[in-house]
């Protein structure tokens, strides 16, 4: 990038908070994608929503790229630039107001999400959402991703908390759309369109959030399968049986191995799958609730059963599922974890697929994830270093993505397109998919400066 | 250099020593939160993640050892919180004073190092005297003087920090004092050996005698050896590896001449160097020895049975500060916890982020004052919220660090060595 133009640069932002240095641009060059890099020309640290404006007039102008960045903890590649600039959302992390009338938070995009958890926890509220990068995520990333997390069954994820978006625009200018109204059918709806946009169509300056009331209790119950089936079959049942859990997780056999031999939490190594169970709400209601997961567990053939008596036994129980990942990224250097998801019904299914396309093309293959949601997490366990192998899992999960589109479900649950996916977007929505995707693009960047060559 | 958008790498087939551990990180940013020069600066370049992908950059020949990569890379404090919250076993910390330490040994030792390291460190009737102009200057009154005319000003601004933080010393060095055997009170209940840390004889000596006092009283026999010399911890600061296996092989060939069932310290910097020297030097002796190492955390809390009757009580307000290399480089945390709740009458606060760095590191606050006082003041901030009237913790480094913050800014509150607090509801 030219010294001239960074020097623009920084008569915005300030020499302190312009960073174009060699190692700077190096560690800029990735987020938590695997295997993907790519060098900026600059990274910007802007404190005010006004020199976001004034970073994208003067790149509008140049024609130079501009890629938001939060924390770089995006697993499909949408926080990199190639040559372009990186602006950092870190120094707009102001929480502007939680407003407890209309029950509704408004933040400045670098604001961490487990900040506002926080805050509006302590408050007696309650944002759901929670992303497992939520200690470091930032509130715009998580809408510019449209994160879910554990959490998603009951609650949904964060496209359904977004009220209202302050967004910067390509050209400079400024977008509001929604805010703390809870009806609003006034033209075309753009929170959605921008929620879950990756960078592509504005940089989010201030952000307006849904809260809830915080659920009284909480109750934990964890459950052993001998029979993958019957696992699959009892998530379906708590389901029909009209029990919405706040969470329903899943391990299968392979992460049930890997986290016996790193935690040693005492699983059973003969079972085919293990579910962690939590149902939240007011007590007398949550107590029913676990009474029939309890009753749904045992009628689906669980070789164990154990329902948390108290906080420091919940936390026991979810050891399994909070170090899955932990177990099994120590297993070999390169992880490559991927959210293929389906229609819950299809769980079973996957499995299986996951499966075969692992022992098909010879590589290992942990998955766990979000069960009740569908939302599962196959985690290929390999090394960078052997090419063949990571050609190989590459192989095994285009069959798996495949798959789950033919399931009906989708190659990307809650990690976005970015780059990474990009390939098997069109296989998902088709050419009129693609073609809609691009007129919106260029209705709200037609000079394509921001965060090109993402999604498609 | 520059490369396509999201170009897949080709990394390199070589053999780079630690090359395995530094493509272990996969880049998740789960130690971000965790890191406290990243959280002050928002930073990729001050964070672990960003500090592992700059030595890996180096090893693969893509970035140079500039003055640039290594001042970014100065600006960790080992602290280790990184490894705490990795959830691939990669320790950032580890990997930086490694790579730090050879590139120094590579260059060979300044005039000072040299000094310091080879002829003072390893050798305590120096490193004691070398002392004594020091306790001279305090107790004539002169450090009041100095200070009140403000000529360490016309010093260098290291010399006036490292002037602040020195508190009062003891009259005479603990090494110098106390007995090479201490008995056990009554029945014997095995024999420990005692590593007594440079800074804990030097400065902290009340609360080593306090250490000794408690494990004699629940039956052990207490070896000091007056012969055994500094861990060498500072050696592996200053890039010296050589000096710190030469330190580790001595002190094994003198604790090897004890009986012992365990080799207890009260310095968290020592007890996790100590812990190590079967990883630095060859050898089963060193293996065994740090086999048999523990913090005398450890030790007490294995006793708290028999500990808990000879407690009095001790009406305080106490919060614990997790010292870094007891918490992340051990991985203590529930023994000193479960130690203070045995207090009568003291209560105890859980102080918020107990396990976050302040800032003292080593040499830290020496060689970097500005983000060794951020780093304070985030720590200082939470013990004023905890309310406690004394925060506990078990590193020198942290006491002297924390001794300073509190009296500038807290001066009402007091900091205790564990087995200082222990020892005085023994003694009620």
């Amino acid at each position: 990038m030219e010294q001239s133009f960074i020097n623009e640069l920084k008569q915005i932002v300030g020499e302190q908070h312009t960073l174009s240095d060699r190692e700077s641009l190096a560690v800029y060059g990735y987020d938590s994608t695997p295997e993907l890099q790519s060098l900026p020309g600059a990274v910007l640290l802007p404190g005010t929503a006004e020199e976001v404006s004034r970073i994208m007039k003067v790149c509008h102008g140049a024609g130079v790229t501009v890629t938001p960045r939060g924390s770089g903890t995006n697993l499909s590649g949408g926080s990199l630039s190639a040559g372009g600039v990186v602006v950092q959302t870190s120094r707009l992390n102001r929480i502007i107001e939680v407003d407890e009338e209309n029950l509704t938070a408004t933040v400045e995009p670098g604001v961490i999400t487990s900040v506002l958890h926080r805050e509006v926890e302590s408050r007696g509220l309650f944002y759901p959402p929670d992303p497992g990068s939520m200690n470091i995520s930032t509130m715009g990333g998580n809408v510019a991703e449209n994160s879910g997390g554990l959490r998603g069954l009951k609650y949904g994820v964060t496209a359904d908390y977004v009220m209202g978006l302050e967004t910067v625009l390509a050209d400079g200018d400024l977008l509001r759309s929604g805010g703390k109204v809870v009806k609003d059918v006034a033209g075309y709806s753009l929170n959605p369109l921008l929620v879950s946009s990756e960078g592509t169509l504005g940089f989010f300056t201030g952000i307006t959030v849904k809260l809830i009331p915080k659920p009284q209790g909480k109750i934990t119950m964890l459950a052993h399968f001998p029979a993958l089936q019957d696992a699959a079959l009892a998530v379906s049942a708590i389901i029909a049986a009209k029990v919405i859990p706040a969470t329903l997780e899943f391990l299968d056999k392979v992460t049930i191995k890997c986290v016996e031999d790193y935690a040693h939490v005492g699983l059973p190594l003969d079972v085919d799958a293990v579910l962690l169970i939590e149902v939240d709400g007011h007590p007398v209601v949550i107590a029913e609730e676990a009474a029939a997961v309890a009753e749904i567990c045992r009628k689906h053939r669980c070789s164990f059963f154990q329902t948390a008596k108290d906080a420091d036994e919940a936390l026991k129980l979810a050891t399994a599922r909070r170090t899955a990942l932990s177990a099994l990224a120590r297993l070999r250097p390169t992880t490559i974890l991927e959210d293929a998801t389906v229609p819950r019904s299809c769980i079973a299914a996957m499995l299986q697929v996951i499966q075969g396309a692992a022992a098909k093309h010879n590589v290992t293959i942990g998955t766990f994830g979000h069960a009740g949601d569908g939302n599962l997490h196959p985690t290929c366990l390999t090394d960078e270093r052997d090419q063949d192998e990571i050609r190989r899992a590459h192989a095994a999960f285009e069959e798996i993505f495949d798959a789950a589109i033919a399931m009906g479900g989708t190659i990307t649950g809650e990690h976005g397109v970015g780059l990474a996916k990009k390939k098997y977007l069109p296989r998902l929505v088709g050419e009129s998919g693609i073609r809609v995707m691009r007129g919106i693009k260029n209705a709200f960047d037609p000079k394509g400066i921001l965060n090109p060559g993402k999604i498609f | 250099m520059a490369c396509a958008q999201g170009e897949r790498r080709s990394p390199l087939q070589g053999n780079i020593m630690d090359y395995v551990k530094l493509i272990n990180c996969m880049r998740c940013g789960m130690c971000l939160p965790a890191c406290p020069t990243y959280r002050e600066t928002f930073l990729e370049t001050a964070s672990p993640r960003g500090r592992v992908a700059l030595v890996r950059k180096v090893q693969e020949g893509e970035l140079d050892q500039s003055e640039q990569l290594l001042e970014y890379l100065s600006l960790c404090l080992d602290c280790q919180a990184c490894a705490s919250a990795c959830p691939c076993g990669v320790n950032a910390g580890e990997l930086v004073a490694e790579f730090t330490c050879e590139r120094k040994s590579g260059t060979g030792l300044g005039f000072m190092e040299e000094l310091i390291l080879r002829k003072l460190v390893p050798h305590p009737d120096r490193l004691e005297t070398s002392m004594a102009p020091l306790r001279l200057y305090q107790r004539a009154g002169l450090q009041k003087l100095v200070r009140r005319l403000g000529i360490l000003k016309m010093f260098p601004r290291q010399l006036e920090r490292m002037e602040e933080l020195l508190p009062a010393l003891p009259s005479r060095p603990l090494r110098q004092e106390i007995l090479e055997i201490t008995p056990a009170e009554g029945v014997e209940r095995g024999s420990i050996g005692f590593f007594l840390g440079c800074v804990m004889s030097l400065i902290f000596s009340d609360a080593s005698r306090a250490t000794i006092k408690l494990l004699s009283s629940l039956g052990y026999k207490v070896i000091t050896p007056r012969n055994q010399v500094c861990c060498g911890a500072p050696n592996m600061l200053g890039g010296d590896l050589a000096g710190l296996q030469e330190a580790a092989r001595t002190n094994v060939a003198i604790f090897e001449g004890y009986e012992t069932d365990y080799i207890v310290t009260d310095c968290g910097g020592c007890g996790a160097e100590l812990k190590k020297y079967g990883h630095h030097v060859e050898g089963e002796a060193a293996e065994q020895f740090s086999g048999k190492v523990r913090d005398i955390s450890q030790i007490l809390a294995l006793h708290a049975r028999d500990l808990a009757p000879l407690l009095k009580p001790l009406p305080l307000k106490v919060t614990y500060h997790d010292p870094c290399h007891i918490a992340h480089c051990q991985g203590i945390r529930r023994e000193p916890r479960e130690l203070l709740r045995l207090v009568p009458g003291l209560e105890y606060t859980e102080l918020e982020a107990a396990d976050a760095c302040c800032g003292s590191a080593g040499t830290y606050n020496i060689e970097r004052p500005e983000m060794s006082d951020l780093i304070l003041q985030r720590k200082l901030d939470n013990i004023r919220a905890s309310g406690a009237e004394a925060v506990v913790t078990s590193n020198p480094g942290c006491l002297l660090q924390l001794k300073k913050g509190l009296a500038d800014q807290l001066p009402g509150v007091r900091i205790m060595h564990l087995t200082e607090v222990l020892a005085m509801s023994m003694e009620g």
